[in-house]
């Protein structure tokens, strides 16, 4: 891993709606913006939880789809250059005095930046765990729930469960690092692609892979080493499957996450702003979208947007403390066209 | 008006009043049923609202549609009775429906 320190003007935790469009209005006073998203794309809930379905109040658009939206958004922020960090998460905040901020990302980047922007919206988006009884106990050791090092599977009697793409993906690519492998799934049918569908079932008629229908309701092993799980199968009967290793695919939900242990006033899970500038209870720090709370507050993509341009113009006096921010529009302003590329 | 009875976890029955056209979570949600969290609000999209429906009312709420089917991969200690109840509408042929919330939405 190496060491480098990126420094920039602001950094935005979330590549949400509110995230990308806060990139919009910090980009228009001239605030550079690295963006970190745990999701390995843009659009937060609108691309992970609602990619085809219709959004009806975003205005001036009679109707747009979650991913049309973030297409949209990221087409527009384009002109600004903003650097994104996919498929990390934002773990700790350090405060540097009137420097600013040191954050620090599950993947060891580190970023300082002047002023912070949290548009974490839901929270971070974290794989959904099994409610099974001590699945705790061997989470790190046995139990995964995604694939970091796939050395670490090699020789192991891996279970996966799930029916998705992450379940059918993992089952090709650790097969040939397995001792055994083997897939269960509550039903025959796959939501994965067909062409993972149809390799794992290559894989299962060769005797490679062992696939059987059912769901995991037990867990056997001692001190975090995992033996055996009991799975109830498709006829109700139960039975026992051998297995060193377990990995759950059952999707994502959404967990606040490390944003809750950096110090700032929490009230029910959600950041307290301001509403002339939707700064925390921390100078430099601002939240904006679904995760602030505020007098009135709705959680729509209008109000963030809204939230982000305010927040843009306080940001600015930090970035330039000895500059005015004069008011313009990007429909006469040609310093703002020139920043959009128009001119 | 249709009539549900939702048996929460500890085996509590809670009856509430749905108006058609409005879906089961809703319903829920509307009466604090515990142990229905419908996260996505409805979008077929967490399976946080999953339900057990009453082996008498199986025929009368139908059978889930290939994006409810899929979206049950996601729920935990899925069954035949398994329904996403986000997506049972509430019709006045449903009045009396009886469904069982599970004990973990996950
Ligand atoms: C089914 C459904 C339908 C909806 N329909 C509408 C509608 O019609 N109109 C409307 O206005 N709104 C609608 N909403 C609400 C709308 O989607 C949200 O208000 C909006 O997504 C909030 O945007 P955001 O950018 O604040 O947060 P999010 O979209 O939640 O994005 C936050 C991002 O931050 C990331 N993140 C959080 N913490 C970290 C961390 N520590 N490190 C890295 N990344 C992190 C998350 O992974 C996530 O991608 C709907 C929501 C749902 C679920
Ligand atoms: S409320 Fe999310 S799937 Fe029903």
């Amino acid at each position: 891993m190496t060491e480098e320190v990126i420094r920039t003007d602001a950094v935005v935790v979330g590549a949400g709606p509110v995230g990308l469009f806060a990139v919009f209005e910090l980009g228009l006073v001239d605030v550079k913006a690295h963006v970190v998203d745990i999701l390995d794309r843009a659009g937060g809930q609108c691309t992970e939880l609602y990619p085809e379905k219709p959004i009806y109040d975003i205005p001036g658009l009679t109707v747009v789809t979650g991913q049309e939206l973030s297409d949209r958004l990221m087409d527009q922020i384009k002109p600004f250059g903003a650097e994104f960090h996919f498929g990390q998460r934002v773990e700790s905040l350090e405060r540097l005095g009137d420097e600013g901020f040191r954050l620090t990302t599950d993947a060891g980047t580190t970023l300082e930046c002047k002023i912070l922007v949290i548009a974490a919206g839901g929270g971070s988006f974290t794989p959904k765990r099994p409610p099974l009884p001590g699945i705790e106990a061997y989470e790190g050791t046995s139990v995964f729930y995604s694939v970091r090092k796939m050395e670490h599977f090699r020789g192991r009697d891996v279970l996966i469960v799930g029916g998705g793409d992450s379940a059918l993906d993992w089952t090709l690519n650790l097969q040939p690092v397995a001792k055994s492998l083997t897939l269960i799934h509550r039903r025959a049918e796959f939501r994965a692609s067909p062409d993972s569908v149809n390799k794992m079932f290559a894989l299962v008629e060769n005797g490679d892979v062992s696939f059987k229908l059912g769901q995991v309701t037990k867990l056997h092993g001692t001190d975090g080493k995992l033996s055996s799980v009991t799975v109830k199968g498709a006829d109700g009967a139960s039975f026992e499957q051998k297995a060193e290793v377990l990995l759950p695919f059952f999707g994502l939900t959404m967990k606040l996450g490390p944003v809750a242990d950096w110090g700032l006033n929490l009230e029910e899970n959600l950041i307290p702003v301001d509403t002339a500038r939707f700064e925390t209870s921390e100078p430099r720090i601002f939240a904006i979208g679904d995760i602030n709370t505020y007098p009135g507050k709705l959680k729509l993509i209008l109000s963030g947007f809204h939230e982000a341009a305010l927040m843009a113009q306080a940001a600015y006096k930090y970035v330039y403390p000895d500059k005015k921010l004069i008011f313009q529009y990007t429909t006469s302003s040609s310093s703002l066209q020139k920043k959009l590329g128009v001119l | 008006m249709a009539r549900i009875t939702f048996i929460e976890p500890d085996g509590t029955p809670r009856i509430v009043e749905a108006e058609p056209g409005m879906t089961v979570m809703e319903a829920a949600v509307k009466n604090n049923i515990r142990g229905i969290a419908a996260e996505c609000g409805g979008a077929c999209a967490c399976a946080t609202c999953h339900v057990y429906v009453d082996e008498a009312w199986r025929e009368a709420t139908g059978h889930p549609e290939a994006m409810e089917e899929d979206m049950l991969d996601f729920a935990f200690d899925v069954r035949e009775a398994s329904r996403l109840s986000c997506q049972i509408k509430v019709t006045d042929a449903l009045d009396g429906l009886i469904v069982r919330v599970p004990e973990k939405q996950f």
